[in-house]
């Protein structure tokens, strides 16, 4: 059958950047996680990188419109998401895989995606092919009809980023999903990831620094609350000399940008 | 289009369309797409080869659809609510309800407990599927475009068709009037609905238990007699509370549809 795409689809977006943030304040508790923190991601798969405790899924929840920002500005696909907006149609647009992720026990992986679909509002007879082809490209498809109680921890990150991919989102949004793969899942993963990236906005929050070299177009580096550092993973491995540590170039330009905004905090 | 190409042109088009332009390409591609009569001629068209490898993959089409698995049957209940993860709290209100029947069966002159109880009875399993404690996926269900009240409302109901039918057993095994027992339920879960929004619903639920228990259940066992507030004079402000609240939840539903309601899920 046919589909007739529909002029939303072909519209040109109205936005330049599908995650706009500018100065922007998310309190996690009483505490300000995330402080004044500008960011702007346009397509592609973005790594986000900081020590523990920089803010990384306080700000994962503010843009996955978990936690309300406590002061500036949030834009996600060029609607506002401060103040009381309506959600509605940003969260049509967004996948998210929380750090931990929660899940029915006694729902299959078919059930719990297509229950995730039904919630994301996608039209009652595409959910079925959509729901299909999820679990298809995390490589679940022969355990769809298993519950969800009997998957390995591996298997059920990847039925994660199943309900997180399954409505195709312009904004992705995965917190720490590696957890738990081993190496050839993380490889297929860093493909699918990829292939995501194309034509959406992926932002990866992990502390795997190889990950972010390997599958990151674009990494963006936090510490305490505030964007230390936004450039190509290229530029990234160029930041760090002989003298830091590491193994990789990589982690080297990592740890020589953050003892360097280090440095300027306690000047 | 009325007018049929001529089998030349159809013959022209099957074997690749050298020396036509595009535009007239183009014209007989959509008139073939809507016309079974051309469609037919331009099976005729084709060489053997092109016919005999459609052939192929139609009958490799065709086997493969027979040998796969069969189309996945949908679970449509578990769409509806959180079944599952309430069982529990159902079991417990379900237990006190058919426990209060039983002690007012044996012990008749003691106030009845079925009305006392009643009201509170389906405050347990409401609190349970909209808690950040017992809904495991509570921070994707935060993310949805299909959450606040609306979701609320249908797990709500959900519940009540599950809870009513055993008051009603135990309303009628101790043979009180219907309106005594089922008022107070529907006034006691729309004011948890209602006040869900401004403190959330775990905490207006159990402030509801506590007020009632310690302002009618204990003062009317230590009296040894029902309040007034549950004879039948008082069914008429009972209907007027229900209809009230009831009316309040539409409003805040219907006013703001797509609010998250941040609150519904308290920290």
């Amino acid at each position: 059958m046919m589909r007739t795409v529909s002029v939303a689809e072909t519209a040109p977006s109205t936005y330049p950047w599908a995650v706009h943030a500018e100065k922007l304040q998310v309190r996690a508790g009483r505490h300000l996680a995330v402080n004044e923190l500008d960011l702007r991601l346009g397509t592609g798969v973005h790594g986000l990188l900081g020590p523990n405790g920089a803010g990384k899924t306080t700000l994962m929840r503010a843009l996955a419109t978990v936690l309300k920002p406590a002061g500036g500005r949030l834009t996600l696909l060029g609607g506002e998401v401060t103040g009381r907006a309506d959600l509605r149609q940003v969260r049509r647009g967004l996948g998210y895989l929380p750090q931990h992720f929660g899940f029915y026990p006694r729902f299959t992986v078919r059930e719990f995606v297509e229950y995730i679909a039904w919630l994301k509002e996608m039209p009652k007879a595409v959910i079925p092919g959509a729901v299909q082809r999820a679990v298809e490209r995390v490589g679940l498809a022969d355990r769809a009809d298993s519950r969800m109680k009997t998957l390995s921890g591996g298997m059920l990150r990847r039925a994660g980023i199943a309900q997180a991919i399954v409505n195709d989102p312009a904004v992705l949004l995965l917190d720490e999903p590696t957890v738990g793969l081993d190496p050839e899942q993380r490889l297929d993963f860093r493909e699918l990831l990829r292939e995501i990236g194309l034509d959406s906005c992926v932002l990866v929050s992990t502390h795997l620094v190889e990950d972010v070299a390997v599958a990151c177009t674009d990494v963006v580096l936090v510490s305490e609350g505030r964007l230390v550092w936004q450039g190509s993973a290229g530029e990234l491995a160029q930041q760090g000399g002989t003298d830091d540590a590491g193994d990789s170039a990589t982690e080297r330009g990592y740890s020589s940008l953050l003892r360097a905004h280090r440095g300027r905090v306690s000047a | 289009m009325t007018t049929h190409p001529t089998s030349t042109l159809i013959s022209q088009y099957a074997s690749g369309g050298a020396g036509v332009d595009d535009a007239t390409i183009w014209a007989v591609e959509a008139h073939l797409e809507t016309c079974a009569a051309c469609r037919a001629v331009l099976t005729d068209a084709v060489d053997p080869g092109t016919r005999d490898l459609l052939d192929r993959v139609a009958d490799g089409i065709a086997t493969g659809i027979a040998t796969g698995p069969g189309p996945v049957r949908r679970h449509r209940l578990l769409r509806t609510g959180v079944a599952a993860r309430v069982l529990p709290w159902f079991v417990t209100a379900t237990g006190l309800m058919l426990a209060a029947a039983l002690f007012e069966w044996t012990f008749d002159s003691l106030p009845s407990l079925v009305l006392l109880i009643a009201p509170v009875a389906p405050l347990l399993p409401v609190a349970a599927v909209w808690s950040r404690r017992l809904d495991p996926a509570w921070e994707l269900t935060a993310t949805m475009p299909r959450t606040g009240l609306p979701l609320l409302m249908r797990r709500t109901l959900g519940v009540l068709s599950a809870v009513l039918p055993v008051l009603a057993v135990a309303g009628w095994f101790t043979g009180h009037s219907p309106g005594l027992w089922l008022l107070p339920v529907l006034g006691f879960t729309a004011g948890a609905l209602a006040l869900g929004p401004v403190v959330g619903v775990e905490r207006a639920a159990l402030a509801l238990t506590v007020a009632w228990s310690a302002g009618v259940v204990v003062p009317s066992l230590a009296d040894g007699q029902l309040p007034a507030i549950l004879t039948g004079s008082s069914l008429p402000g009972w209907a007027l509370a229900t209809v009230a609240l009831t009316a309040v939840v539409l409003g805040q539903a219907r006013r703001r549809p797509h609010e998250p309601h941040q609150n519904l899920l308290h920290r």
